[in-house]
């Protein structure tokens, strides 16, 4: 029983380093990963030092004599319905819609988590009542429920709108714990720790969560991915960030009107191509870790 | 067989009747009612005399009544009033689902007649340069957003090369019935359909070539190597029959995505279906209208989810006799 304890704790203790370090390697050794990490570190670098060599205000204000200027020598990528930058416009989007991207991951793996473990280590009737739910919620029209949750609060903030979409974010997170949860329950340092008294709460915690780490590290990289893709979405169809607070979506929005899809490419393409290329980079990135967390993936 | 889909049907009875509980709780948060809406701009009535009206509507009943009430109206197809086209929700949706039923079909006959082959080939020649080809397609098309994706396909076919029209369902010069008619629908329903369906054949691709991988290495596949069946016979009649019915399995979740994607396909082609309805009656605040779209939805994936459970139960021996 002591043999089996020890493996766990030492398990839980080296596992996570080399983890870390197997990713590296992982990345290090796939040539589309590693330009993916380079691109992307430095798209989030310029994004998030952007305050220090951009005013805030300056991109904000708004000129109504510099509407629509083609790009040019004072505005890199021209200007858009208010005069303002667009390249301005850009880098705080690209910060905002990645800062909310992130924030939605984080929350909803917590949700995500709470419910998966509950349902994995408990198993029995706490499972079978998780998942009918968890059944349901997965059939629910997330997107246009969304979309009416938006439009229904008061005082709508971008609070709101974070807490809004990681509700409806977590429902695949939670059936995928659950499924792996469902399997570990069965593993020897499990029982061990039971038998030795320690609390359930503990068991999960520190025992469980630790061997299913890689796996939520994995799930998390791809969903940051679809998380940002649905928020820029859903300010491009005018139900995401309130005005104000710019994101990629906002940018492109203005295509909506077909005029400047044909004639102010200016205004919304920079943004598509950004969002495009972030999001390729997160994917072979993703894809990356899940090959470090998974032998099979590597063949 | 019978018994299954007898219990299968039976099964969507309470998921049905939990969405359409969500829905109308969803639906009483929203602004306004039945009666503000159809007395909306005209102000002699009182608030007394609303008040009253209400009551004879039975808006003050509690929640489970008017639940009823709702429910049965909805199932005799009375979704209310729109207030602003001022005419029955029914009527309104009829005159859209047309077209989204034809803008999602041809999205899932142009994914699936897509995907079956690529996942094949990548399945089958592993590792060659159509494998690495066909991975690498599928990974942008898993990780780019539908909305990029079909403005970038409306500015580069639509403007630039000017080859399909840029929006619309129809051309409204053209009469209706003619040969010019079906084929300038056609020709408008090439851009949306291409945009969903490209990025819609990650999941059947990447499934089938997986499955293919393990196929090839499983015993009976050997044996009828080992019987000198035919390469091309092994792949077609041992491999491929095995592989390709779970495929059927996902036909729920395409819908729920066909369905989120059909919003931002219709908006941005300005195609006149129920996604574009969604966005414009939701812009209004014309909440008859979202509520029975929200619930038409919600229904259309918990039947196709049964659909494709039936389909895969009917198709799968392995889960027939097992």
């Amino acid at each position: 029983m002591m043999i089996s304890l020890n493996k766990g704790v030492q398990h839980k203790s080296s596992g996570h380093s080399s983890f870390l370090s197997k990713i590296l390697a992982e990345i290090r050794q796939d040539r589309m990963a590693y330009m993916s990490a380079v691109i992307l570190i430095f798209i989030m670098a310029i994004a998030y030092l952007s305050p220090l060599f951009l005013s805030i205000d300056r991109v904000n204000r708004i000129e109504l004599s510099q509407i629509y200027h083609p790009p040019s020598a004072t505005h890199w990528l021209g200007t858009d319905d208010g005069g303002r930058d667009v390249f301005g416009q850009l880098l705080l989007g690209a910060r905002n819609s990645l800062t909310i991207g992130i924030c939605v991951t984080l929350l909803s793996s917590f949700y995500g988590l709470t419910i998966g473990l509950i349902a994995g280590y408990y198993g029995g009737w706490a499972d079978q009542i998780i998942s009918r739910i968890l059944d349901f919620l997965m059939i629910l029209p997330s997107l246009m429920i969304i979309i009416v949750f938006v439009v229904l609060v008061p005082n709508y903030t971008v609070y709101h709108f974070i807490f809004i979409m990681s509700i409806f974010a977590w429902f695949g997170k939670a059936r995928l714990i659950r499924s792996r949860g469902l399997a570990e329950r069965e593993m020897d340092y499990i029982s061990a720790s039971k038998t030795l008294g320690t609390p359930d709460w503990k068991i999960m915690l520190f025992e469980m969560l630790p061997n299913l780490s890689s796996l939520i590290i994995v799930n998390m990289t791809l969903t940051l991915a679809g998380n940002i893709g649905l928020e820029t979405g859903l300010t491009f169809l005018g139900f995401g960030l309130p005005s104000g607070t710019p994101s990629l979506g906002t940018l492109i929005a203005l295509a909506k009107n077909p005029d400047i899809v044909q004639n102010k490419w200016w205004v919304w393409l920079p943004a598509a191509l950004l969002i495009l290329v972030i999001m390729l980079c997160i994917n072979y990135i993703g894809q990356a870790v899940k090959r470090a967390a998974d032998a099979r993936q590597r063949v | 067989m019978l018994t299954f889909i007898i219990k299968r049907t039976v099964l969507m009875i309470p998921q049905l009747l939990l969405l359409s509980i969500l829905i109308f709780f969803l639906a009483k948060q929203m602004p306004g009612d039945a009666v503000t809406g159809a007395f909306m701009g005209k102000p002699n009535v009182s608030a007394e005399q609303m008040e009253k009206i209400r009551e004879q509507h039975g808006l003050n009943d509690p929640w489970i009544v008017q639940y009823g009430r709702w429910i049965r109206d909805a199932l005799h197809g009375d979704l209310g009033q729109s207030f602003v086209h001022k005419q029955p929700v029914t009527q309104l949706l009829a005159g859209r689902i047309e077209n989204t039923i034809w803008l999602s079909v041809a999205t899932l006959a142009v994914t699936y007649s897509l995907a079956i082959p690529l996942g094949m080939i990548a399945g089958r020649w592993t590792r060659s340069w159509a494998d690495q080809l066909i991975v690498t397609y599928n990974y942008i098309s898993f990780a780019t957003p539908v909305f990029v994706f079909a403005l970038l396909m409306l500015y580069v076919f639509g403007f630039l090369l000017n080859w399909f029209p840029s929006g619309g369902s129809v051309d409204i010069r053209i009469t209706e019935g003619t040969p010019e008619y079906v084929l300038d629908k056609l020709k408008h329903l090439v851009l949306p359909v291409l945009s969903g369906s490209l990025l819609l054949t990650y999941s059947t691709v990447q499934y089938l070539r997986n499955e293919m991988i393990d196929t090839k290495m499983k015993d009976f596949v050997k044996t009828a190597r080992a019987k000198g069946v035919p390469e091309n016979a092994v792949y077609r009649n041992h491999i491929l029959r095995h592989s390709i019915f779970p495929i059927a399995a996902f036909l729920g979740y395409e819908i729920t995505g066909l369905i989120a994607g059909s919003v931002f396909i219709e908006t941005i082609f300005s195609y006149p279906g129920l996604g574009r309805l969604f966005i414009d009656s939701i812009m209004t605040r014309d909440f008859t209208v979202v509520t029975a779209l929200v619930l038409i939805s919600g229904a259309a994936v918990i039947v196709g989810t049964m659909l494709s459970d039936i389909i895969l139960r009917i198709a799968d021996p392995r889960i027939r006799f097992g």
